[in-house]
């Protein structure tokens, strides 16, 4: 597969990144783009370099070869916080959040972080308005509102999911990277991420790993398909769904899955 | 807030608080001279162990080579007695400055570690300024040397006499709780929020946009200067240093202060200071070998109150509020 060329109308376009540990290929020539207002999912079976492609995006692995391009300039050699300020958001495959602090503590850190440098050393940040007020607002419209005060670490499975991903966006980003969201909740609380995650669809980009297929598909606007490292398939969810090679690869024969 | 403070106070912890400050404050009007002795010395200890807590229980850096700045800072002013230079203005800043100068060489390069790496590193650097001093034959080496008096302070219309046992220990005492206040406000600071960030999930923080290093560098050096205060203040009560000041077992007393009185909890190290050398006073007149049973008990804290002495009364006001009818969820602020 010749890789297309770099498109100046995607928000993020990634090239021929290779990536390998020791004798282990995760990424192999790989190429990703996502558009503005798109929700682009990546699926592919365990060990398909998923999470490896997440973190080569949002800088916390360097890829061997290759290019990362978002908003026109390159990214490839930046470090994860300055990615963060350019507009890249993730969450990770397992839940990353601030466990000893309150839910309210935790966004305020991700609007702090936004709101230029920390050196400030005597105001409490406990009755900073300034900081408080947007991290309030973003738990509200996560329906996380009445849940403020509650340590990060005692809120539910569920809710800790969630307040990773209003984190997220209390950074004010251009591009959420989201490794499993949906990862080990049920079907009440992932029904309630898909509804969450469709209500940003209008003003995030999304790239999106998920297992869970109901939501890749009730969510995505094209899916890849990565197996060991490259990406065999990129299309809309109808595309993929009647790709030959993605069955053959990763549906399942029948096409069961 | 009022409220919020009410609560505080009107608490085990609270009372236990004041009470100790109350007790420090009309110490002379109850204890010997060789008491406020003990005293002045713990209290210089708290300090040294108030600066070691903000790097190690709000930022998660296990420094095992904290004496390095007191060691900076306590020969500072020996050097300066040893030409004669008695003048608190110049000993104290230029003490307080080497010892900054000294923790951000070291932090600089440490920093770039995480975990036991950091640990042994920065005992690594310390031990070298132990050979160092011991080297000194300036200052003789291993065994040390005099201060003919502690600094002076001439405010024209007054002078602070050091030598005087009770100013100094008031002195002293002051000098902790500004240090309390200090850390206080920077710990709930952005700059603090930064710090108890790293330590709680570096990987978030670096995913949210800020890059931790220089925060952690300038705590470091903030804490390296703070504990230069309490360096040069041990000079000062000993009237006497020698490298043992600096000796790997020092900065092992000063993690383990922290530890004991809990780390990351304000009053922590006063706690643990006062615990641990009252606990040496009060073992070592029952026998010489006090270590046999210091170091298990050691142990058992470390395995059992893991939260300290403050955490442990914390805990007990949680289990109060429960009981009578005022519990809240598990919401306790961290950094009170």
């Amino acid at each position: 597969m010749t890789s297309p060329a770099l498109q100046s109308d995607a928000l993020l376009a990634a090239r021929k990144l290779d990536v390998r540990f020791g004798g282990v290929v995760a990424a192999d020539q790989l190429d990703i783009d996502v558009y503005p207002g798109e929700i682009h999912a990546v699926i592919g079976p365990n060990g398909a370099g998923k999470t490896t492609m997440i973190n080569l995006l949002s800088g916390q692995i360097k890829p061997d070869n290759g290019k990362i391009v978002f908003d026109g300039a390159e990214i490839s050699r930046l470090s994860p916080a300055r990615r963060s300020q350019r507009g890249i958001a993730r969450s990770f495959q397992i839940t990353s959040i601030f466990k000893e602090m309150s839910a309210l503590a935790n966004i305020a850190m991700a609007v702090q972080a936004q709101d230029g440098h920390s050196f400030r050393f005597w105001r409490p940040v406990g009755a900073d308005d300034k900081l408080l007020g947007p991290a309030q607002a973003i738990l509200e419209q996560f329906g996380l509102g009445e849940r403020a005060e509650i340590l990060a670490g005692n809120l539910a499975h569920g809710e800790q999911r969630q307040l990773e991903i209003a984190m997220a966006l209390a950074t004010q980003p251009r591009l959420l990277l989201l490794d499993e969201p949906m990862a080990g909740m049920g079907s009440q609380d992932s029904a309630r991420m898909v509804e969450i995650l469709a209500s940003l669809k209008d003003n995030y980009a999304m790239l999106l790993v998920e297992h869970d297929m109901d939501a890749v598909f009730a969510l995505a606007d094209r899916i890849t398909v990565l197996v060991y490292g490259r990406a065999i398939a990129t299309g809309s969810p109808a595309e993929i769904r009647d790709d030959k090679n993605v069955r053959d690869a990763y549906l399942g024969e029948d096409g069961a899955n | 807030m009022m409220a919020g403070i009410m609560r505080h106070i009107v608490s085990v912890r609270g009372i236990v608080i004041v009470a100790l400050l109350l007790y420090l404050l009309f110490l002379p009007y109850y204890a010997s001279a060789f008491y406020i002795n003990v005293f002045t010395r713990i209290l210089i200890w708290a300090i040294a162990g108030i600066s070691l807590n903000l790097i190690l229980g709000y930022g998660g850096m296990i420094s095992f080579g904290h004496a390095a700045y007191l060691g900076v800072a306590a020969y500072t002013v020996l050097a300066f007695a040893e030409q004669g230079i008695y003048l608190g203005w110049v000993q104290w800043p230029v003490a307080i400055i080497l010892a900054g100068v000294v923790s951000a060489f070291i932090g600089t390069l440490c920093l770039r570690t995480r975990g036991l790496h950091f640990i042994m590193i920065t005992l690594a650097f310390t031990q070298m300024l132990f050979f160092f001093f011991r080297s000194l034959d300036r200052f003789r080496g291993d065994d040390g040397l005099r201060i003919k008096k502690r600094s002076e302070f001439d405010f024209g219309w007054f002078e602070l006499d050091l030598m005087d046992r009770l100013t100094f220990y008031y002195l002293v005492f002051a000098i902790l709780l500004v240090a309390l206040l200090f850390v206080f406000r920077l710990v709930n600071s952005r700059f603090g929020a930064v710090l108890r960030g790293s330590m709680s999930n570096d990987v978030r923080m670096q995913a949210i946009g800020v890059s931790t290093y220089g925060y952690r560098l300038t705590a470091f050096v903030i804490a390296g200067m703070m504990c230069g205060v309490a360096g040069l203040l041990m000079a000062n009560m000993e009237r006497f240093v020698s490298p043992a000041v600096l000796s790997w077992t020092v900065s092992g007393d000063l993690i383990f202060i922290v530890v004991l009185g809990g780390s990351g909890r304000l009053f922590g190290p006063v706690f643990g200071a006062l615990v641990f050398f009252l606990l040496i006073e009060f073992l070592g007149d029952i026998t010489i070998h006090w270590q046999l049973i210091m170091g298990p008990f050691l142990v058992l804290v470390v395995l059992f109150a893991r939260t300290g002495i403050d955490g442990a009364l914390n805990g007990l006001d949680h289990k109060l509020r429960v009981r009578f009818g005022r519990g809240q969820s598990g919401d306790e602020e961290m950094s009170s």
